[in-house]
C-alpha cells in the first residue's frame, strides 16, 4: 500500500469493446500532469486483464471509460472482480453516463462519476478524494488496500 | 434566366481573359444542358424579396470544373439537395427498422445503418465480449435473419443506404446482397456506401479486427467486386469524421483523410485494377465542427487536392475519378451536456457550414447525444434544422457562394498547405509511397500521437478558460436545470437477440454452414481469391457475423494497438 505521499497510481483503461479513448487519454494526461503515476491499459480490456494489472502495479484506483452505454453493466461488474479478488481500490467511471444512472452506480460500488465537461482540478480531486476515502476505510476495517493470498 | 452574363469581366491579360471566357462559356453550356434536361429543381431561383440570383457569382474555375475546389456538379443545389441522410440504429433489427420508415416517412432520402459495439467488431451478441453493448448504441446483426428484420418492407432499388462498419464491411455488405436479392432486387441495382474505412480505425475509430495489410486485402478485394458487379454502390467511405472526432485538428482531418484515399488507391492499382475503374466510386465523409470559416476553407481545399492528386499524380483520366464527394457530419464532440438544448444552435451552424462547403449528404446531429442515443423528437429537430438550412435561407440557390471573398480563398489555400506538408512526411516515410507511409504511420504512433496531442492541448486551452465553450467554462446559468429526456435501451434488448441468434443457430444446417466457413478460410488463405464470394455463400447459410470473422482470422490473425496516451 502507498505511502501517504508516495505518487497515487492509477489504472486506466477501457473495460469491453468501445473504442472511444479520446477522454481516457486526455485524463492520463491530466492526472499525470497532477503528479500521479498513470498505469495506461488502452483498449479491449477485461475485468479480469484489469484485476491482474491492478494487483501487479499495487494500484490505488481504477479508471474506467464509458461512451457506449454499457455502464449499468460492465461498471458494477469491474467493482465486484476487483472484490472478488480482495482489492479495495475504487473505481472511477468517466464518459457519458446519464444522470439518473449515477445513484445506482453509486449504490453499486462505484466511487465517483466523472461527466463530460469535468475540469481538470475536478478530475484530479475526485480521484484524490477516492482514494483517501478508500484508504481511510481501510484503516477501519482491513488495514490495508490489499490483502495478500 | 441568363446565366454569368452580366457579372463584370475579370481583368488580366488576353490570355486570361480568354481563358475565363472560355470557362465562363463551358459552365453556361453545362448549366443551360442541365435546364433544357429538366434537371433543375423547380422552385423559383430567387430571394425571400423576389430578387433573381444565378447560380454562380465570381471567378473561374466554376463549380464543375477542375479542380472543382469550388463544387462538384456545375448545379450543385439547383439540381438536387444534398441528402439528408440521418444516421439511426438501435435496439434490435425491428426497432431499427421502424425508425428508417420514420426517416423515410417525414422527407429523408438516404438511410444510414449504426451498428452496435459488438457487430463493429464482428462479435456475436452471445459473445463474452459483447455483455452489456448489444444493442445499444446501434443495432446488433448476428445473422442474415437479422438483416432480413432490418429492411423487412423496404424497397431496397429504391433508397439508397449507408452503412456504417468497417472491420467485418465485406460480411454485412453480403447481408445486404444477400436481403436484397432474396427480395427480387439485383445486386447491381443496389446504390448506397458502406464506410470500409479501415485506416482510420488504427488512426482513431480503434475499431479493427486484423493487421492493417490483410485487412487492406478485404478492401481491395471488395473494391474490385463492387467495381464488377455493383456499379452504384461506393465500396469505401474515406472518413475523416472520426479523426476529428478523437481530437484531431480540421488540417490533419483534411490531410489524414486524404493520405488515406491516397492509400488505397495506391493498394487498389498495385491490386491490378484500373484507377478509373474505381475511384469514380470513392466517396469522403468529413466532420463539421465550429470554427465557420476553417470548415468552409477544409471542404474546399479537400475537393481541389482530391481532384490534383487523382489527375497528376495517379494518372486518372475520366473526371468522376477526380471529384471528392463527400458526405457531412456535424461534430457530435462539439455537442455539451451542459444545457443540451444549446446544441440546436451549434448544429445549425455546421450544418450551414456543410452547405456553404457544398456537400453532398449531410447528418445532422441531435441535441441530446452528449447524454444518450437521440430520442425520436431530438432526431427530428436534427433533421428540421437542415431541412430550414436547406428550404429557408436561400443558400441552396447558389452554388459556393463565399468563394472568392478574400479570407475564405486563404482559408482553402492554408488548409491546403498545411495538408500538403503532412503528404511530404509520409510520402517520405513510404520511400515515394503514401500507402507505405501510412502504414509506417500506424505502426510508429504517428497518426494516434498527432491526434492526442491535438485533442490535449484543445482541453487545456478549455481548461485555462483561453477558449470558452458556451455552457462549460462560460455562461454557465441554467446548467443546474433538469435534464432532456433520454432514450434508454433496456437490457432486455440483449436477452432478446440472444434468443434470436440461439434460435436462428438452432434452425439452420450446420453442416452447409462448417462447408461454407471451410470456402472462406480456404478463400483467405489464397490471396488471388476474392473473398466477397464465399463470404456471401456463407451468409446465405446463417453463418453468424463472428463465425465468419473467425474463419478468416485463422489466416490474417488479429491487430492489438500499443497503448500510448
Amino acid at each position: 500500500m502507498s505511502e501517504s505521499d508516495a505518487p497515487i497510481r492509477v489504472v486506466l483503461a477501457k473495460l469491453g469493446l468501445d473504442g472511444h479513448d479520446r477522454g481516457l487519454k486526455i485524463v492520463a494526461r491530466i492526472l499525470r500532469d497532477a503528479g500521479m503515476e498513470v498505469i495506461y491499459l488502452g483498449l479491449r480490456q477485461t475485468t479480469d486483464s484489469i484485476v491482474a494489472a491492478a494487483e501487479q502495479e499495487d494500484a490505488d484506483a481504477v479508471g474506467l471509460s464509458m461512451h457506449n452505454a454499457g455502464h449499468m453493466t460492465l461498471a458494477p461488474a469491474m467493482v465486484g472482480a476487483l472484490r472478488a479478488a480482495k482489492l479495495t481500490c475504487p473505481v472511477i467511471v468517466g464518459g457519458i453516463v446519464p444522470d439518473d444512472d449515477v445513484e445506482a452506480l453509486l449504490d453499486a460500488g462505484v466511487a465517483a462519476v466523472l461527466g463530460p465537461g469535468a475540469s481538470a482540478s475536478e478530475v484530479a480531486q475526485v480521484v484524490r478524494d477516492a482514494v483517501a476515502a478508500a484508504e481511510a476505510s481501510d484503516d477501519a476495517t482491513v488495514g490495508g488496500s490489499k490483502v495478500e493470498t | 434566366m441568363p446565366v454569368l452574363e452580366d457579372q463584370a469581366t475579370t481583368t488580366g491579360d488576353d490570355m486570361t481573359q480568354h481563358h475565363d471566357e472560355q470557362a465562363r462559356q463551358a459552365y453556361r453550356r453545362a448549366y443551360q444542358a442541365a435546364e433544357k434536361a429538366g434537371r433543375l429543381r423547380d422552385v423559383p431561383f430567387e430571394t425571400m424579396s423576389g430578387v433573381p440570383v444565378e447560380s454562380v457569382y465570381g471567378e473561374p474555375p466554376y463549380p464543375g470544373q477542375y479542380p472543382y475546389t469550388r463544387g462538384v456538379y456545375p448545379t450543385m443545389y439547383r439540381s438536387r439537395l444534398w441528402t439528408m441522410r440521418m444516421f439511426a440504429g438501435f435496439g434490435t433489427a425491428e426497432d431499427t427498422n421502424t425508425r428508417f420508415k420514420e426517416i423515410l416517412r417525414n422527407g429523408g432520402t438516404g438511410l444510414s445503418t449504426a451498428f452496435d459495439m459488438p457487430t463493429l467488431m464482428g462479435r456475436d451478441s452471445d459473445s463474452q465480449w459483447a455483455l452489456g453493448e448489444v444493442g445499444r448504441a446501434g443495432v446488433a446483426v448476428d445473422t442474415l435473419a437479422d438483416m432480413e428484420d432490418l429492411f423487412a418492407d423496404i424497397d431496397l432499388s429504391g433508397v439508397s443506404t449507408s452503412m456504417t462498419i468497417n472491420g467485418p464491411a465485406a460480411i454485412v455488405l453480403a447481408m445486404y446482397i444477400a436481403v436484397a436479392e432474396k427480395g427480387g432486387v439485383a445486386r447491381a441495382d443496389l446504390a448506397g456506401t458502406i464506410q470500409n474505412d479501415i485506416f482510420k480505425e488504427y488512426q482513431a475509430q480503434k475499431e479493427y479486427i486484423y493487421p492493417p495489410r490483410p485487412s487492406v486485402r478485404i478492401v481491395t478485394d471488395m473494391i474490385r467486386y463492387t467495381s464488377a458487379e455493383m456499379p452504384r454502390w461506393h465500396p469505401i467511405s474515406i472518413s475523416g469524421y472520426h479523426i476529428r472526432e478523437a481530437g484531431s485538428t480540421a488540417a490533419q482531418e483534411l490531410a489524414f483523410t486524404l493520405a488515406n484515399g491516397f492509400a488505397y488507391v495506391e493498394a487498389a492499382i498495385a491490386a491490378g485494377i484500373d484507377v478509373d475503374e474505381f475511384a469514380g466510386r470513392l466517396s469522403f465523409f468529413f466532420n463539421s465542427h465550429s470554427d465557420f470559416f476553417e470548415e468552409i476553407g477544409k471542404f474546399r481545399a479537400a475537393r481541389r487536392i482530391w481532384a490534383r492528386w487523382m489527375k497528376e499524380r495517379y494518372g486518372a483520366a475520366d473526371e468522376r475519378s477526380m471529384l471528392c464527394r463527400f458526405h457531412t457530419q456535424t461534430a457530435g464532440v462539439s455537442l455539451t451536456a451542459q444545457q443540451p438544448e444549446n446544441n440546436i444552435a451549434r448544429v445549425a451552424i455546421q450544418a450551414l457550414a456543410g452547405a456553404l462547403g457544398g456537400t453532398q449528404s449531410l447528418h445532422t446531429d441531435s441535441y441530446d447525444e452528449a447524454l444518450a442515443l437521440p430520442t425520436e423528437k431530438a432526431a427530428r429537430i436534427a433533421l428540421r434544422t437542415q431541412q430550414i438550412v436547406a428550404h429557408e435561407t436561400g443558400v441552396a440557390n447558389v452554388a459556393d457562394p463565399l468563394g472568392g471573398a478574400p479570407f475564405v480563398e486563404w482559408m482553402t489555400d492554408e488548409m491546403e498547405r498545411q495538408a500538403e506538408a503532412v503528404f511530404a512526411h509520409l510520402d517520405e516515410l513510404g520511400n515515394g509511397s503514401i500507402l507505405e507511409g501510412v502504414y509506417a504511420g500506424i505502426e510508429n504512433g504517428y497518426f494516434v500521437g498527432e491526434i492526442a496531442d491535438a485533442a490535449y492541448r484543445f482541453e487545456r486551452e478549455v481548461n485555462e478558460g483561453r477558449r470558452m465553450i458556451v455552457g462549460v467554462n462560460a455562461f454557465t446559468d441554467g446548467n443546474e436545470e433538469g435534464g432532456a429526456d433520454i432514450l434508454r435501451i433496456g437490457n432486455e434488448v440483449e436477452d432478446l437477440q440472444r434468443k434470436r441468434l440461439a434460435g436462428v443457430k438452432h434452425q439452420r444446417d450446420s453442416e452447409v454452414v462448417a462447408r461454407a466457413l471451410a470456402a472462406v478460410t480456404e478463400a483467405a488463405s489464397s490471396s488471388d481469391t476474392n473473398l466477397m464470394p464465399p463470404i456471401l455463400d456463407a451468409v446465405k447459410t446463417y453463418a453468424t457475423l463472428e463465425e465468419v470473422v473467425m474463419a478468416m482470422e485463422k489466416v490474417f490473425g488479429t491487430y492489438v494497438e500499443k497503448a500510448i496516451i
